[in-house]
């Protein structure tokens, strides 16, 4: 066998986790980055700053912070206690969230581009043509930000694949609960098992690869004229 | 009630906007001005796309907006032509077309298939915008317009985008829309001959203000316009076809007070016609002509006479029967020729356009 029963299961909690962390952020980042897109509201900026922070803040100070929010005295430790949920921190519950936040950014900016890019202008048109606001947001708004869509979420998928730091912080090292591909390759070479390390690395790079290679070749919608 | 009632304030940075409009609830009334003057903004409040808490609009018995009512934009049964075509690239011409259709919920005037015959677009249906030329781009954009079924047209500057040749092309689909649809339309445009060939109204705007607003002939036959209409200020005539000279190849146009030869354009006695006359085309004369190679003279009364927009021109206006012709005078002939305002003189008109 290429790789250990523990290698696939991390693989598997890691696709597991970025998938979940994609689906809330397009959810979540969607209205954020249409909000952003088109407001004239002079705290546009400062909330653009912030929805960034992830992008420029070592992913260990994002976790500590996200740690003790989410801890047994934290605020949001007391109210997921309050509810009966228990603490987050070292479940999988709480490295999704953690998640949700350290890739924020890759989810609203090209969302945000995609948005300002379709412009003013088709939505004016739909009104025009009888479409209320919501209805030219699914049938103008997204069709024509479907590229922005796909990078979008590609690249967040694969930044939740790639995180280390926010994971060693919020989730620990717990096989199969929070145990992700990154810190299993940590762990083989703390162990000094290289010949491990190296498969589960190779596939690492071989999937990112590929993930980007599709990425900027096969782009939807930017054939000329459009 | 017919007619259309507009009442729009705005006050932008460098920019305001303070009309008080009576339009006809029927045919076309052209926005006529220089870019700047306001007339793409006035559409867009109409249309609901700025937002204008004093506004006051009523359409054909319709309140749209007033003090108390604001319809948004998707619930106003309007049509809006907007400057390109702005299609939606990712539907076809066909999708485009169902988008605002679909979306209809009572009876419709305008069936789609006669928005399709109209611009002559059938052969096009499943292609992409992408794969259409810029006019046929601007037919699927008014059949669009079309397909909803408006109770009122807001057309801005449609051909702008256009040259010359896609214009001519497309113009003959305008005067169909004009002749076989009963919708008002409200057609924003800085070009003359777009007016003076689809308008029976005009509205003339400077600055953000309404400069006149009247039937076409009236408002072209004033003049205090000068600045507003500049070298194409003219006559307007509607005229019929009453003979065909074949041996010359001309054409007479027959008015209320007269008759005027134009080249024959292959029109059949009996047609309806718009000539236009420009006032720089008219030239003025006390004695009856002699030998002239100018074949049009009428006989007029000077009505009035005013300042061109240059310090040496004067325009004068004379009534031949009920029709107003404009001419272009330098000062100096007026004064040699004497012209004042009940006075007969003779009108020479070297050249007359067809509308056609």
């Amino acid at each position: 066998m290429y790789l250990t029963d523990s290698d696939l299961k991390a693989i598997w909690l890691t696709v597991r986790l970025a998938g979940i962390v994609t689906l809330i952020l397009l959810l979540v980042g969607t209205p954020i980055a249409w909000w952003l897109a088109r407001t004239r509201a002079w705290w546009k900026g400062p909330i653009g700053a912030v929805v960034g922070l992830p992008l420029v803040l070592p992913p260990s100070v994002l976790g500590f912070y996200l740690l003790l929010a989410m801890g047994p005295k934290g605020p949001v430790g007391r109210l997921t206690q309050a509810l009966g949920i228990g603490p987050l921190p070292f479940t999988f519950w709480g490295l999704v969230i953690a998640s949700v936040f350290y890739s924020l950014p890759f989810m609203v900016q090209p969302l945000q581009t995609a948005f300002e890019a379709v412009g003013e202008r088709p939505l004016e048109v739909a009104a025009t043509l009888r479409a209320s606001p919501l209805d030219a947001f699914f049938t103008v708004a997204v069709p024509l930000a479907l590229p922005g869509f796909l990078t979008a979420s590609i690249l967040t998928f694969t930044h939740t694949v790639g995180e280390f730091g926010v994971v060693l912080m919020i989730g620990g090292n717990l096989p199969g609960v929070t145990r992700v591909a990154s810190v299993q390759i940590y762990d083989h070479v703390e162990a000094m098992e290289y010949l491990q390390a190296h498969r589960l690395a190779a596939v690492m790079l071989i999937f990112s690869f590929l993930v980007l290679l599709v990425l900027y070749t096969w782009r939807p919608g930017t054939k000329k004229g459009v | 009630m017919t007619g259309i009632q507009a009442r729009f304030q705005l006050n932008w940075p460098g920019f305001n906007l303070d009309v008080d409009l009576e339009l006809p609830g029927r045919g076309v009334t052209a926005v006529f001005g220089h870019s700047g003057s306001g007339k793409t903004t006035l559409l867009r409040c109409m249309a609901g796309l700025e937002r204008t808490p004093t506004g006051r609009l009523i359409v054909n018995g319709e309140v749209w907006q007033d003090e108390r009512h604001w319809l948004p934009t998707h619930k106003r049964p309007l049509g809006y032509v907007f400057q390109e075509a702005s299609l939606f690239t990712h539907l076809t011409v066909m999708g485009n077309l169902r988008y605002g259709r679909s979306r209809l919920s009572n009876g419709h005037k305008v069936s789609l298939e006669q928005a399709i015959e109209l611009l002559g677009i059938a052969h096009l249906l499943d292609r992409k915008p992408e794969r259409l030329s810029g006019g046929e781009r601007s037919r699927v954009g008014i059949a669009r317009a079309l397909a909803v079924s408006p109770r009122l047209l807001l057309m801005d500057e449609p051909l702008a985008s256009l040259d010359v040749k896609r214009k001519q092309e497309i113009l003959p689909y305008l005067e169909r829309l004009h002749d076989e649809l009963d919708i008002p339309v409200l057609y924003v445009s800085h070009s003359s001959d777009e007016v003076a060939r689809l308008a029976d109204h005009l509205v003339a705007m400077e600055d953000g203000r309404v400069l006149a607003s009247g039937p076409l002939a009236e408002i072209l036959a004033r003049l205090d316009l000068p600045i507003c209409l500049g070298e194409d200020i003219g006559a307007i005539l509607d005229t019929t076809v009453a003979e065909v000279d074949n041996t010359w190849h001309l054409a007479r146009m027959e008015f209320a007070g007269g008759s005027l030869w134009a080249r024959d354009q292959g029109l059949s006695v009996g047609r309806r016609v718009r000539v236009r006359v420009l006032a720089r085309d008219v030239s003025l004369a006390v004695e009856p002509p002699g030998n002239s190679s100018i074949q049009n003279a009428l006989r007029g009364r000077v009505d009035a006479m005013a300042d061109d927009d240059h310090p040496g021109l004067a325009l004068v206006r004379v009534q031949v029967g009920d029709v107003m012709f404009l001419s272009r005078l330098t000062k100096r002939a007026a004064a040699s020729l004497q012209v004042v305002p009940g006075q007969a003189v003779w009108v020479q008109v070297k050249s007359v356009a067809l509308m056609e």
